[in-house]
């Protein structure tokens, strides 16, 4: 009962005009960064970050200035969605997965249904998250703390495994495909031992920072997808019309619970692995539309815009940033790039985040929590009244919309890092994932390799390093071992189909 | 306070600001600047970094931003080597730690002169605690060097970083008391910090304040701190020194310049991590994670170097980790 009573004080704090208002701005931000490519939550959370001293002096709370930031990382997993949907270039890392079938929808005539979805998840996503974060925020942090090394190792495990089957049956190409992309993600310097790795072409300039994530998703999703549609429409060089009555959105509502399983799975993931250190809101979102397809009757339609395929990855997504706010406040440390931004916030206002916050900071946690609510509510609802709005990109003609994702590309890959190499490597990336497209290879897999790989690679080696080097560290372990049987099983699933089919096929020729 | 006080007082200070108005006005960042962190996100560098963002954008000590660019790369490589090849040195500075000594002595391939970069300010040292889990029992570095010797290398050190900070204190107590720590390197004091409070390793050498969360609630214990005296944070913690060895260890929370930086942009950077040190904030900040040390700049910071370079060469030395 006494949470019930702290919370109902939070959301009421939350409500007061000072805190509504920062809340309302900050999901609006949030929106707009989230939908610019290049610009996600980090870079808005960071941008805005000496600003809120500024609240801190007006308001004189140490919670207004969070919930400004929170609102911001919350807006922006909304916001993530409608560039993914629209234009097919993720808006942010988190909703790369959500392209996979938000894109094809839209161009299928559905964009507002995506939208719809896409929002509506979010919105069951987050209030899923919140509410086990409110009642079981302590004993969550215990969970986070018993996940070692060899665990987090597993997981990644479990999550490569559960997207050997996302490419339907060509399971080599998948694994080509994964493969790229850890090469990609081992560019740069060895977190161990401190080596250059692949610094190809003698250059520290290229590639001495290693291949940023981003750069290979806008590549591939805003160029590639780009040259593709030009490839593939040449004869008919125009969009499918979305037409925008209210009824076609109201029918868009109607049918959501179509995609219950997704929202549902993506709710649940992506909270777990939101409040696991390391992991975040891109790995969860990837994760979730991974698993959702693997348990789908329907693995097929996977891809081509199906309604569960882009619920996942959104609630997974803002289910997983509220997840990462709990070791964030909890232990200290972060679960994704943006709550480690917060995080030298809360030092900056003179906070000790760590298992006492909770006790000794009831005025900063309990207002913010409330807000996480308030936030989530006025994100839904802004982000379903401005789907009009959104569709309006969609009619454009596609000469006039595909010379704007070009440059959207080119300078959301340029503001992400500032660097200017990184937009020649977007163009390469881009224009191999055009001829890897036409070879049918599977991309998603390498954009999940290069989000996981770095995760997973110094969990490995440090696992192993404390092991002497055994690898039944992995199975040994009462968390690790049935994650990582259950990861062996699924990969060895479709292998074993993959070869049931070719004897057969062997014995009937 | 008469008036004609109060006017000289203000005649004075104007003229103060004045001069230095004059002295530095050769230099003026004309975009924003560049704030590499030599750490990942999360870490004490990095929250920091932050905080010293923080202050001069509230009390707009500089007329344009620091943007605070993470740079955890292969021990400080990457955020070395990003400085050594900085097309615009006047706007490119860096927080660094100790693996400002180490990491060019390991890998002399990159190429780097610490004595190139720019010496703008040394903001503090940060020093360094030996720390358990409170279920470890074990409450006295006695007891930790017996726990520690009879279960050999199954005892797990984590720390940030290879052949940094935390692996040379572990190197020194390994050589030192006899002992066979396994050390494990992490990405961050935040990550070591939590695997302790989560019995997933047996000790660390975080800074207090990567462990203070944990402290403060009561999950793990300081034992010892490498100082030269007893932290007035901890005063109940002896200090290495007491046990009859002749060993403190810092780590230098430095702000440089990159190479080939121009010395009016050195001298507006020295003057504006000053104003930043004086603050309140950064006052409250140091004793609040029990850092010690003076600000040092120039010349002086330079000879620091020069004197850490040395020290930290016959450690890897010692340790085989050069040769």
């Amino acid at each position: 009962m006494e949470i019930v009573t702290l919370l109902l004080d939070g959301v009421w704090a939350a409500l007061q005009p000072t805190n509504l208002g920062l809340a309302f701005l900050g999901v609006i931000i949030g929106l707009f960064v989230g939908a610019m490519p290049g610009l996600g939550s980090v870079n808005g959370v960071a941008i805005l970050l000496p600003f809120t001293f500024v609240i801190q002096e007006i308001t004189g709370t140490i919670s207004s200035p969070m919930i400004f930031l929170a609102a911001i990382y919350y807006g922006a997993m909304y916001g993530g969605a409608i560039s993914s949907i629209t234009l097919g270039i993720p808006g942010a890392s988190t909703a790369v997965a959500t392209t996979f079938d938000g894109r094809p929808m839209a161009l299928s005539g559905n964009a507002e249904k995506a939208l719809v979805i896409a929002a509506i998840a979010s919105f069951a996503g987050g209030t899923v998250s919140n509410l086990i974060l409110t009642g079981t925020a302590p004993l969550l942090a215990s969970v986070a703390l018993k996940f070692g090394n060899p665990e987090i190792f597993a997981l990644m495990l479990l999550a490569f495994a559960t997207f050997i089957g996302l490419s339907g049956d060509d399971i080599p190409k998948t694994i080509i495909s994964i493969c790229f992309g850890l090469v990609m993600s081992a560019v740069g310097f060895d977190i161990i031992s401190g080596a250059p790795r692949l610094l190809l072409f003698d250059s520290t300039q290229w590639f001495s920072r290693g291949i940023q994530f981003l750069v290979l998703a806008i590549g591939v999703y805003g160029i590639g997808e780009m040259l593709w549609t030009i490839n593939s429409s040449r004869d008919s060089l125009k969009m499918t019309e979305a037409n925008i009555t209210l009824d076609r959105v109201w029918n868009a509502i109607k049918s959501f619970p179509e995609a219950w399983r997704g929202t549902t799975i993506g709710s649940f993931l992506g909270f777990f692995v939101g409040i696991l250190p390391a992991a975040g809101a891109t790995p969860g979102s990837l994760m979730a539309y991974g698993v959702t397809k693997m348990v789908s009757k329907n693995q097929e339609e996977f891809g081509k815009g199906r309604a569960d395929g882009v619920a996942a990855p959104e609630a997974a997504n803002n289910s997983a940033s509220t997840g990462a706010m709990l070791p964030m406040m909890t232990l200290g440390i972060p679960g994704s790039p943006t709550t480690a931004v917060l995080l030298a916030g809360m030092v900056i206002w003179g906070l000790q985040p760590g298992p006492l916050l909770f006790t000794n900071q009831p005025e900063f946690v309990w207002p913010l929590i409330g807000s996480f609510y308030i936030s989530n509510v006025i994100a839904v609802t802004v982000n379903l009244a401005c789907i009009p709005l959104f569709l309006k990109v969609l009619r454009m003609p596609f000469s006039i919309l595909a010379p704007l994702i070009f440059v959207l590309s080119v300078v959301g890959t340029y503001a992400a890092y500032q660097n200017i190499y990184d937009v020649w490597l977007m163009l390469i990336f881009g224009i191999g994932a055009f001829l890897l497209r036409i070879l049918d290879y599977p991309l998603a897999p390498a954009v999940l390799a290069i989000v996981l790989g770095p995760i997973a690679e110094p969990k490995l080696r440090q696992s192993l390093l404390l092991s002497d080097g055994s690898w039944m560290i992995f199975l040994e372990r009462p968390i690790a071992g049935p994650i990582t049987i259950a990861a062996i099983i699924l990969l060895l699933l479709p292998l074993y189909g993959f070869i049931r089919k070719r004897m057969r096929s062997g014995k009937t020729s | 306070m008469s008036c004609v006080k109060k006017f000289t007082l203000g005649m004075i200070a104007l003229f103060a600001s004045l001069a230095v108005g004059v002295a530095h006005a050769e230099f003026e960042p004309t975009k924003p600047i560049d704030f590499v962190i030599m750490a990942g996100k999360g870490g004490g560098a990095d929250k920091m970094a932050r905080l010293m963002q923080s202050i001069v954008e509230k009390e707009e000590l500089a007329s344009r931003p620091l943007v605070p660019v993470n740079k955890s790369g292969g021990s400080g490589a990457e955020a070395l080597v990003s400085l050594n090849s900085a097309t615009d040195p006047d706007h490119t500075i860096m927080v660094t730690l100790n693996s400002f000594f180490t990491t060019p002595l390991r890998q002399p391939g990159l190429e780097i002169d610490i004595m190139s970069f720019a010496p703008i300010g040394r903001m503090a040292e940060d020093t360094f605690v030996l720390w358990v889990h409170k279920n470890e029992g074990v409450n006295s570095f006695e007891e930790f060097l017996a726990e520690a010797k009879a279960r050999g290398s199954d005892w797990i050190m984590g720390g940030t970083g290879s052949a940094q900070e935390d692996q040379i204190i572990t190197d020194f107590l390994n050589d030192t008391f006899g002992l066979e720590i396994k050390y494990i390197p992490y990405k961050g004091g935040g990550a070591v910090a939590k695997d302790l409070a989560g019995e997933q390793i047996d000790s660390s050498v975080n800074n207090p304040s990567e462990a203070l969360g944990f402290y403060e609630s009561g999950d793990v214990i300081p034992l010892v701190a490498f100082t030269s005296e007893r932290l007035p944070m901890f005063p109940d913690v002896p200090t290495l020194a007491e046990t009859g060895e002749d060993f403190a260890y810092y780590m230098q929370r430095a702000v440089v310049g990159a190479p080939g930086m121009s010395d009016e942009a050195l001298a507006y950077y020295t003057d504006l991590f000053a104003k930043v040190y004086d603050s309140a904030e950064w006052q409250q900040y140091k004793s609040d994670k029990s850092l010690l040390g003076d600000y040092t700049s120039g010349d002086d910071l330079s000879n620091y170097w020069q004197v850490q370079r040395e020290r930290h060469e016959v450690i890897l030395k010692a340790s085989g980790a050069i040769n």
